[in-house]
């Protein structure tokens, strides 16, 4: 992704808080305004929306358990991409990989129900890490050893997985007792235990994988930038010519942080089936696997970026649903809206504003010679 | 237009890339229906302001006179219109079209094609006759051979109304006997009324074919002289700006033991299409063996190979007695550990990650010894602390470790590099190209580095393919073409003529080049 | 008689599925033999189709409505060329944020316009492309075989299948037998050869996209205006991606490209018929099976395990001139 092509020695090197506050700041702001139009056309008072949308993913305790809640999932899918993208590589199948991460979730909850809690809470984890890594594995694969564009095959195994979870919903897994394509509920003492039975707040679905997302946040940082593999992730992801010469193998590179990237996708799953809705059901996924892809570039593909955008995708979507109860002609799409926007603006626009803020930068701040940087 | 103007005239042209001022002033006059020779090191702005005058880059200010008529050349389009052709280094084809396809792209004539095609078709087979450029113009020119891919260009500019005509490297790709047909046709193309211009930083080329040249230097103009009252060592001197020392100050060498010994080494690609061919090489302790060669003789494939980038498809490597081909150590990873440098022909594709800082660049391929490692953990302060003495050794500058690759100019990258790979002491060193794009004063420092690790017995193959850095550099010289080793002489016999010959392929070239002298 | 039957019943069908497949196909073939990948062809079926139904539904007329949805498509093309041509954005992001973005205005527009729960209202009448009766069709039907394919599987199809199909030869000609398809398939290979041509590489990938929009809005429009009668919220249910699998699958050209759709669309058609059917020697196939058959054969070619797909050598990556 950032691939950075040899520019004629930029004078004044653009500091930290311009490429990584400032910018996406703009990016984002562009994309509210954007959607306050739209807010303005189907005859709603922008202004509003967001007060309203503020409150309610902040304004009192249960919305920021909420908001939190749902953080989750974009911390999962933000890193699942961000690994992928350092590696040079464009996972568009966290949502595929999500959801079957969900299936080991599921599987192991409904058929090891007999293991105690701390028993099942690493069960649970390594099945979700697992079915999801493995789903990546396969486009992960041909990419490294058939040169498959990974872009197209992470899409077909996004429709592949769709069709595969209902499969099993519909024929396999459902409850016998039900209608509805999903499977019976899974039993309490496999629960993931909720964060307001430990601290005192009012019940809400936020749970204790919202403590896994944050270990993993700080895993990944490790892992990226202070450990050998980190190191050789980045080679490849920055020049493979370079990683052949220096004995790194991109193949093998590619499919590492891909199973990587699956096996964090596939922890929404744990979120979402052990965690809330306890039970196997279709769609869960949501679409916070393609939101990943915002939040990693957002996030500018560092754990702190990213649980940042997590954190404001996670209020775009519980202010959202209060945006839909409470404003007239806004319902919950709106906010599917303005995270396409920021996608739009923070992603496929993101060399729009940069070289006018990068040249106003350099007009006011003073003039250093190049080698004092 | 009246006769006395020149074709092409140029007042003051300036042009900037942010704080690099790439052509200062440059003036310039070329005269109708002669050759005209740009001549100076890479980076002194001749692409640049040929560029501009293509039309590819606009100039900060100056203007452009085509027949003594002031041009306002903004794009490509209106260069044509001009009456301007270019054939780029790179050439600009569409590899899965025809001749004629490509010939036509841009002047089709009319929105059908098909009446386009056989105007142009008749059109072109005249050109060809008319200039001796045949081609066949229904051939995929991803299979054409270089050589005629640039007839292809040069016919492009033709068909165009071409009436300057400018050639920016053209020989870099071809082999001397090529580059002779190429500047037969140039010839053609002058007594046609034509004006040429050539752009090269071979001097052997100005001084065969031009009859004016002008030299750069660091983006400016320093000389406009007749080639008839000039000579090569007065435009090196022009080039550079002081006299050069073509010769690299060195004892004889004093070789020992065989170290690696490359046997019937055969490499055939994952297209099937065979890169070396029986090699059969000996890389001695305390000598610089020299690879000469035009660049895509195989010269790439033998470094990846050697390197262990590539696995070849037959034949033995012994080092030190030991077989590496099939073993465990043939990797690009082992090698090192065995004993292996390698500086690699191309710094910005492999011999560095330029959106890395230099102390991770420092470390590249020995990423996992284990004074960069403690535990799971990268040594960071380890990695900025070599960085520091490489910089120090090698007086790398600006001297910051943190600084980007891409922060450094090409001189101090390559100094990078080779810091990195002499640094670790191996027994073999293989160096590609080790001076392209690096200034003056680096080459003399690398080459100085490279004769000490010689002195120090250390066995060392250089490859590049500028002939006169084989012959100053090397102790023993291997000439390469066609993926096959044509033959290998002694550096103090050997003479530039012999190797041009033996590049083109002649394998008795001591003989044939007698008779032609 | 009755296998006969049923073959001609899902051949009908097939052609009613693969309309909308072929148009979006050869709108990405524009985009991509261009250079620039597009993965947003879903995202401007979906809005097309909206637009065109919303239009349609106020103004009583389908063709104006076709004409709404063709404009919605290219307008969404050109924001797409913005990003990526003006701009040198990532074109997969782009793509995508098109995609997210008209999944969720499509009903939120839809929701506020119309208050039917991000529908559009049930069209009928001049407001929908009907089917046409080719001429000869009555008096032709007593013809043995012919007669009977004439009737029901060429005849009675909406102007807009029978546009599709005029679309693959008219495509292909543009493409190989134009100045503007020569150029196009100069840029998405060899974009430097174009420029240093004397033509404007970004214009040429702006016009490409254009053509991209133009068609992806007619099948956008046949959803809601022809197949169906009004929008239905996602209605193109990832048409978009499985048109782009059937470019890939087709290996970027018009003819095989048809084929591919044609391909995807009898295994939906065969999909809906074998629901639940227990094939002697096979049993019972899961539909869901079936409904990943497309994606799973565009992998294995992908993967190079059913012949090889070249793509356009200069395809994804924008265009910057170097020094």
């Amino acid at each position: 992704m950032a691939e950075e092509k040899v520019k004629f020695g930029a004078p004044l090197k653009i500091p930290g808080w311009v490429n990584y506050a400032l910018i996406p700041l703009v990016n984002l702001i562009a994309a509210l305004l954007i959607s306050g139009v739209v807010i303005l056309i189907i005859g709603d008072n922008p202004i509003e929306a967001l007060k309203v949308l503020i409150y309610g993913a902040f304004g009192y305790p249960e919305a920021v358990g909420y908001t939190l809640y749902y953080t989750t999932n974009f911390i999962f899918t933000g890193l699942a991409v961000a690994i992928a993208f350092h590696c040079g590589l464009f996972n568009i199948g966290a949502e595929g990989q999500a959801a079957l991460g969900g299936i080991g979730v599921g599987l192991v909850c409904l058929y090891m129900d007999w293991m105690p809690l701390w028993m099942i809470i690493p069960f649970a984890m390594g099945a979700a890490a697992i079915f999801g890594a493995a789903w990546a594995y396969i486009p992960a694969y041909l990419q490294a050893k058939r040169g498959s564009h990974i872009v197209i095959t992470t899409i077909m195994f996004n429709f592949i997985a769709a069709s595969l979870m209902t499969y099993l919903l519909v024929e396999v897994l459902i409850d016998p007792n039900g209608q509805s394509p999903e499977s019976r509920p899974i039993i309490e003492t496999t629960w993931l235990p909720y964060i307001h039975e430990v601290v005192s707040m009012p019940k809400t679905p936020l749970n204790l994988s919202f403590v896994y997302a944050l270990i993993l946040s700080a895993g990944f940082y490790f892992l990226v930038w202070h450990t050998r593999w980190g190191y050789e992730i980045r080679v490849v992801g920055q020049n493979e010519t370079a990683a052949r010469y220096a004995g790194i193998s991109p193949s093998k590179n590619i499919i590492l942080a891909m199973m990587i990237s699956g096996a964090l996708a596939g922890f929404v799953g744990v979120n979402e089936i052990q965690g809330v809705h306890h039970r196997l059901i279709l769609d869960f996924t949501g679409g916070y696997g393609f939101a990943g892809i915002a939040v990693a570039l957002m996030g500018r593909n560092h754990p702190i970026g990213i649980f940042l955008a997590a954190l404001l995708f996670g209020a775009l979507y519980q202010g959202g649903s209060e945006l839909a109860f409470e404003m007239k002609s806004i319902n919950k799409e709106m906010v599917i809206v303005i995270q396409g926007l920021i996608i739009l603006f923070s992603g496929a626009l993101e060399h729009m504003f940069r070289p006018k803020i990068e040249a106003i930068y350099r007009r006011f701040a003073p003039a250093r010679p190049v080698e004092a940087r | 237009m009246s006769e006395q103007s020149p074709a092409l005239e140029l007042r003051r042209i300036n042009k900037s890339f942010g704080p690099v001022h790439a052509n200062k002033d440059i003036s310039l006059s070329v005269d109708r229906g002669s050759i005209h020779g740009i001549v100076g090191e890479n980076g002194a702005g001749k692409s640049t302001l040929m560029s501009i005058v293509y039309g590819f880059y606009q100039a900060d200010s100056g203007d452009i006179c085509v027949n003594g008529q002031n041009c306002h050349i903004e794009n490509p389009q209106s260069s044509i219109e001009a009456g301007i052709g270019m054939v780029h280094q790179h050439f600009m084809l569409v590899d899965t079209f025809t001749v004629l396809e490509n010939i036509v792209l841009g002047v089709e004539g009319g929105y059908r094609l098909s009446a386009g095609l056989a105007s142009a078709r008749k059109e072109l087979i005249r050109l060809e006759k008319e200039y001796a450029l045949e081609v066949n113009v229904d051939a995929t020119v991803g299979d054409l051979p270089v050589g005629l891919r640039q007839r292809v260009e040069i016919l492009k500019a033709l068909y165009r109304g071409a009436e300057i005509l400018i050639l920016d490297e053209p020989t870099g790709v071809l082999t001397p006997q090529e580059a002779d047909h190429l500047f037969r046709i140039l010839d053609t193309l002058r007594d046609q009324g034509k004006t040429v211009i050539l752009i090269t930083h071979k001097l052997r080329e100005i001084m065969a074919i031009t009859d004016n040249v002008s030299v750069m230097r660091r983006g400016e103009m320093v000389a406009h002289v007749k080639t008839s009252e000039t000579s090569k060592a007065a435009l090196a001197e022009l080039m550079v700006g002081r006299s050069v020392l073509l010769q690299v100050e060195k004892e004889p060498a004093r070789p020992k033991d065989t170290l690696v010994a490359v046997r019937n080494l055969t490499y055939i690609d994952a297209d099937d299409v065979p890169r070396l061919k029986d090699i059969n090489l000996d890389l001695k302790a305390g000598e610089i063996l020299g690879i000469a060669g035009v660049s895509g003789n195989g010269q790439s494939e033998l470094l990846e190979v050697l390197g262990g980038m590539l696995t070849p498809t037959s034949g033995s490597i012994r080092f030190e007695g030991k077989e590496l081909v099939g073993s465990k150590a043939f990797a690009a990873r082992n090698l090192r550990k065995i004993g292996f440098g390698h500086v690699p022909e191309d710094r910005h594709r492999s011999g560095l990650v330029l959106s890395f800082s230099a102390n991770e660049c420092t470390v590249l391929g020995y990423h996992d010894k284990p004074e960069y490692n403690r535990g799971l953990r990268l040594d960071r302060r380890a990695m900025v602390e070599t960085c520091q003495t490489y910089i120090e050794k090698y007086d790398v500058r600006p001297p910051d470790p943190y600084l980007k690759a891409s922060g450094f100019s090409g001189g101090n990258q390559q100094k990078l590099v080779l810091a990195r790979e002499m640094e670790q002491n191996p027994d073999v060193l293989l160096v590609g190209q080790p001076t392209r794009g690096v200034d003056i004063g680096a080459i003399e420092f690398i080459h100085k580095q490279l004769i000490k690790m010689r002195d120090a017995g250390k066995a060392i193959l250089v490859v590049s393919v500028e002939i006169e850095e084989v012959m100053s550099l090397a102790d023993r010289i291997a000439v390469m073409f066609d993926g096959g080793i044509v033959g290998e002489l002694a550096a103090s016999e050997a003479t530039e003529a012999q190797l041009g010959l033996m590049m083109a392929g002649v394998r008795d070239a001591s003989s044939g080049a007698k008779a032609a002298v | 008689m009755e296998t006969f039957q049923i073959i001609v019943l899902l051949l009908d069908a097939t052609f009613r599925v693969a309309t909308p497949l072929v148009l979006a196909a050869l709108a990405g073939m524009f985009s991509e033999r261009a250079g620039v990948v597009d993965i947003g062809l879903e995202g401007k079926m979906l809005g097309a189709a909206f637009a065109a139904a919303a239009v349609a539904a106020v103004s009583g007329s389908a063709w104006v409505g076709l004409g709404a949805g063709i404009l919605t498509s290219i307008a969404l093309s050109m924001l797409h060329a913005y990003a990526c041509v003006t701009h040198k954005g990532n074109q997969v992001v782009s793509g995508m944020a098109i995609n997210i973005v008209v999944a969720g205005l499509t009903p939120t527009l839809g929701y506020a316009w119309f208050s039917m729960g991000g529908q559009t209202p049930s069209l009928s009448g001049d407001a929908r492309f009907k089917s046409i009766i080719l001429p000869f069709a009555e008096s032709s039907r007593d013809i043995p075989i012919f007669g009977y394919l004439y009737v029901e599987l060429i005849s009675n199809h909406n102007i807009i299948v029978y546009l599709a199909a005029a679309a693959v030869p008219i495509c292909a000609w543009i493409l190989y037998k134009t100045r503007f398809g020569l150029r196009v398939r100069a840029v998405g290979e060899n974009p430097h050869a174009v420029d240093t041509a004397g033509i404007s590489v970004d214009w040429l990938r702006y016009k490409a996209l254009i053509m991209t929009g133009f068609l992806c809005g007619i099948a956008g429009s046949y959803l809601s205006t022809a197949h169906g009668a009004g929008f239905i919220r996602d209605m193109t249910a990832g048409k978009g991606y499985l048109a782009l699998a059937a470019l890939i699958f087709g290996k970027w050209r018009p003819v095989p490209t048809l084929f591919a759709c044609l391909l995807f669309a009898f295994t939906d058609a065969v999909q809906a018929r074998l629901q639940g059917v227990d094939l002697p020697l096979i049993g019972v196939i899961p539909v869901q099976f079936i409904q990943a058959l497309p994606y799973i054969l565009t992998v294995l070619l992908l993967a190079g395990f059913v012949g090889k797909a070249h793509p356009p050598k200069a395809i994804g990556e924008p265009y910057i001139k170097e020094r």
